[in-house]
């Protein structure tokens, strides 16, 4: 398939990413600062979050209100994420307004405001963040998964704590600002009815004098104890596993990729089929995959009545040993065919493509071409997934639970 | 692009966009039957009933049926609510032969005994878990409150024990009224041609029974007026709905009150954001429009620390009754006018898009409704529609539903 992609890595750092896509309208972008919630000092945890959110609040000329109100006069949707590595800024809206926005967001990363006065609204807003979590236990269970799965600070949750919050300052997060929101390591990619020239030398009149600073240093911890239960009087019972994979990138990678898609990749999947097809043990059952540049890991979750979560949690690590045991050909057939479907039907949507090269520059330093992703799934055979899942067997568990009663893991 | 339509012998209504720029096909199947369909005593039926469809027919097991959408790489879903149960598959176009042979083939289920009992359990667990997000279950009783003894408050879902009192018969003779060929209406968006498409569906649902099937209880309604508190102390945050009537599906006004909601609540730059979620008095405040065969209603919600709920309503409350008194102004409604049509505009470009759009206006105007008729009819909405909204459907005579840890919320 033909691809429009092009890539800049301007002087100071900052690399610019985009795909033309000539049959859509409108246009995506996604902004990576490596300013992620790992980088928060241990006293300020949450202090990611809390600038993601002021950050919005006034830049340059506009105010908070000037600004949201010329975006949204530009009908561009958007979002800030905070994950652990990066600060991610997302938008689209219809193609032509795309330069114009992209001028707000020249002010919103080089010049913000932070304002002080909306430094305690924020913090109420990030406090509430942390007590809704308890109304959503699906979320919790996932968020102390990580937690106990990765070494600190890898992952901890963006959300930080209620201490963490309380001891911001104007101050502290302006310097926190200052010392992370640089270009280098800093990637904005955009997909859709865009010209490349057009483009490069807009994003470079904006960003071209944004002055490079240091990569932060990353020290990592000590992984605290794997196994957890969170005692909480709710209907279900919450079941978190989590074991260790092989980062995007590694020779590995499509065979890992593979194995998830045998256990959760369509509803005829092992998991699905088995906990509850099979047995009607839940409503929700699946695993997914998740990379860090230097580590991976499969995440799997269930959530289930307390009767039968035993049964539930029995069932669903039987089905991870299981992988070891064999994986047939109408399988890897099945996962192939719906691999290849999501690649091609990506190729419909803007913000799954921006998100994709973003992605893959960050991890490999390129794009991956159509055709390279296509071909590396072909190559997927029962041998070569098996092969991967005897060099990393299911095994070692990180195992989060929440519910009435502990289960025995 | 391109627009076609077909009803067949037996009345099923075959609909189509054809689009030569897609990379894939999406098709659905919506049969217009839901929860406000049921009687007291089949309560949750018809999302039972959705999840059957899945379980097998003569020719498939529920295995088969799976691993025959996964072979072809589809992505495929279905869902249930008060007027519709939808099931739907994209895939890539050489695909749709064997899609629509899927889903025709599982539209007559076999509702096995055995599969029946295994299901209720999952049934069970998808109810055990919404129970457990107050967000959902606030909404659920809202509506409960709202629509009181009108058939729009019957639970989608159903209860424990309206499920485990369900039997395999009741289902079956539910299925047999309302799974007729004159009640569903087969959409397709994307890459494909339509000549062939009608000749997959003829052959697959050409024999389906053509029996005309009717719907009770088409009324508007004002809405209880009632003001209830459920107290769950388990839960952390207050979470509060206030609910209002409006336009329904047919009503021209529809795009007024879309745009009026935007306005009011949306999640940036509206009124309740500005007055709630900006200050950190909320941590989430917004409103929505949502329409109905025969009726429409505004969604209005927030949740937020249990201390600062009554001030927050007493907030809430006055920015309806502001609205309500002077509309809103000329720039809210340029903004949401450009928020509208970025929206429909990038909502437009996957076929699944398309494909849901065109299917929900065929079965609730029996019209075509191209992207750019809903843009023509949002850029038509104006100050003195919207004031008309507001005359008709008053948005600050509210039906109110408080869940969370607190005791009471007095007025």
């Amino acid at each position: 398939m033909g691809q429009d992609v092009y890539q800049h890595t301007f002087p100071n750092g900052l690399t610019l990413l985009a795909e033309r896509m000539e049959h859509v309208r409108s246009a995506a972008m996604n902004f990576r600062v490596p300013a992620g919630c790992v980088n928060d000092p241990p006293k300020h945890r949450g202090i990611a979050s809390v600038l993601a959110e002021m950050i919005t609040r006034g830049a340059g000329e506009r105010d908070s209100r000037q600004l949201s109100l010329a975006l949204d006069n530009l009908g561009f949707d958007r979002d800030e994420s905070v994950g652990p590595m990066q600060i991610s800024f997302w938008g689209s809206t219809l193609a032509r307004n795309l330069p114009p926005a992209l001028e707000i967001y020249a002010d919103i990363l080089q010049r913000p405001r932070l304002p002080k006065e909306e430094l305690e609204p924020v913090q109420s807003l990030a406090i509430q963040d942390i007590l809704s979590l308890e109304d959503e236990p699906r979320q919790k269970v996932l968020i102390e998964l990580n937690q106990r799965h990765f070494p600190p600070p890898l992952g901890q949750d963006r959300r930080g704590t209620r201490e963490g919050i309380e001891s911001l300052t104007p101050k502290i997060v302006r310097d926190h600002y200052a010392r992370l929101f640089q270009p280098r390591g800093t990637i904005m990619s955009v997909a859709g009815n865009i010209e490349w020239e057009p483009l490069r030398e807009q994003v470079g009149r904006l960003f071209g004098a944004w002055k490079p600073g240091q990569e932060p240093e990353l020290a990592l911890g000590k992984t605290p104890p794997p196994v957890e239960h969170i005692q909480k009087e709710t209907t279900q019972t919450q079941i978190g596993i989590a074991f260790p994979s092989v980062p995007f990138g590694h020779d590995d990678y499509y065979a890992a990729l593979g194995a998830v898609n045998v256990l959760s990749g369509g509803m005829s999947a092992r998991l699905f089929t088995e906990v509850r097809e099979k047995r009607g043990l839940c409503y929700a059952v699946w695993a997914t995959y998740k990379t860090f540049k230097d580590r991976a890991c499969i995440l799997c979750y269930a959530g289930t009545t307390n009767e039968r979560a035993q049964e539930t949690f029995d069932v669903t690590v039987a089905e991870l040993q299981r992988l070891k045991d064999g994986i047939e050909e109408e399988e890897v057939e099945r996962v192939q065919a719906g691999l290849k479907s999501s690649l091609i039907m990506q190729e419909e949507s803007t913000s799954a493509r921006a998100g994709t090269l973003a992605s893959d520059w960050y991890f490999l330093g390129r794009v991956r071409s159509f055709d390279e992703i296509q071909s590396a799934i072909n190559d997927l055979t029962p041998k070569s997934i098996l092969g991967y899942v005897h060099r990393y067997p299911p095994a070692n568990f990180t195992i989060v639970t929440l519910g009435p009663k502990p289960l025995k893991v | 692009m391109p627009f076609h339509s077909q009803i067949l012998k037996n009345g099923l209504k075959i609909i189509g966009e054809t689009s030569p720029s897609a990379r894939s096909t999406a098709i659905g199947f919506f049969v217009r039957t839901g929860a406000r369909d049921e009687t007291p005593e089949v309560c949750g039926v018809s999302h039972f009933l959705e999840h059957m469809v899945f379980k097998g027919t003569p020719r498939r097991t529920a295995l088969d049926v799976n691993r025959d959408f996964d072979r072809i790489g589809a992505h495929y879903n279905a869902f249930t609510s008060e007027e519709n149960t939808v099931f739907h598959a994209a895939v890539l176009r050489e695909y749709l032969p064997q899609a629509v042979d899927i889903l025709s083939d599982i539209l007559r289920p076999s509702l096995r005994g055995d599969d029946f009992d295994m299901e209720k359990n999952v049934i069970i667990e998808e109810i055990g878990m919404y129970e457990d997000q107050p967000t959902w279950s606030a909404y659920d009783h809202a509506k409960k409150a709202y629509f009181a003894d009108h058939p729009l408050g019957n639970s989608i879902l159903g209860t424990p024990d309206s499920i485990r009192a369900l039997t395999r018969d009741q289902m079956h003779a539910y299925f047999e009224r309302r799974y007729v060929a004159s009640n569903i209406t087969v959409a397709a968006a994307g890459r494909f041609e339509f000549p062939a498409l009608v000749d997959l569906v003829e052959k697959a649902c050409g024999a389906w029974n053509g029996a005309a099937v009717g719907r009770q209880g088409i009324r508007p309604t004002a809405g209880s007026g009632k003001f209830e508190v459920l107290t769950k102390e388990k839960v952390t945050q207050e979470h509060v709905i206030l609910m209002a009537s409006g336009p329904a599906a047919d009503d021209p006004l529809r795009h007024s009150a879309d745009t009026l909601a935007l306005a009011v609540g949306d999640d940036s730059g509206s009124r309740l954001h500005w007055e709630l979620v900006d200050p950190g008095l909320a941590d989430s405040a917004d409103c929505s429009f949502h329409e109905y065969e025969g009726t429409g209603s505004f969604y209005t919600s927030f949740s937020c620390d249990p201390e600062r709920a009554r001030e927050n309503l007493a907030l809430v409350r006055k920015v309806l009754t502001d609205v309500q008194r002077d509309g809103i102004t000329d720039a809210e409604l340029q903004q949401a006018k450009s928020k509208i049509l970025s929206r429909v505009v990038r909502g437009s470009e996957r076929p699944m898009g398309r494909m849901q759009a065109i299917g929900m206006a065929w079965t609730y105007l029996k019209q075509y409704r191209s992207v750019d008729d809903e843009l023509q009819a949002f850029e038509a909405v104006t100050l003195k529609s919207i004031r008309e909204v507001l005359e008709k459907y008053p948005i600050e005579r509210t039906t109110t539903l408080a869940l969370g840890p607190l005791a009471g919320l007095e007025k």
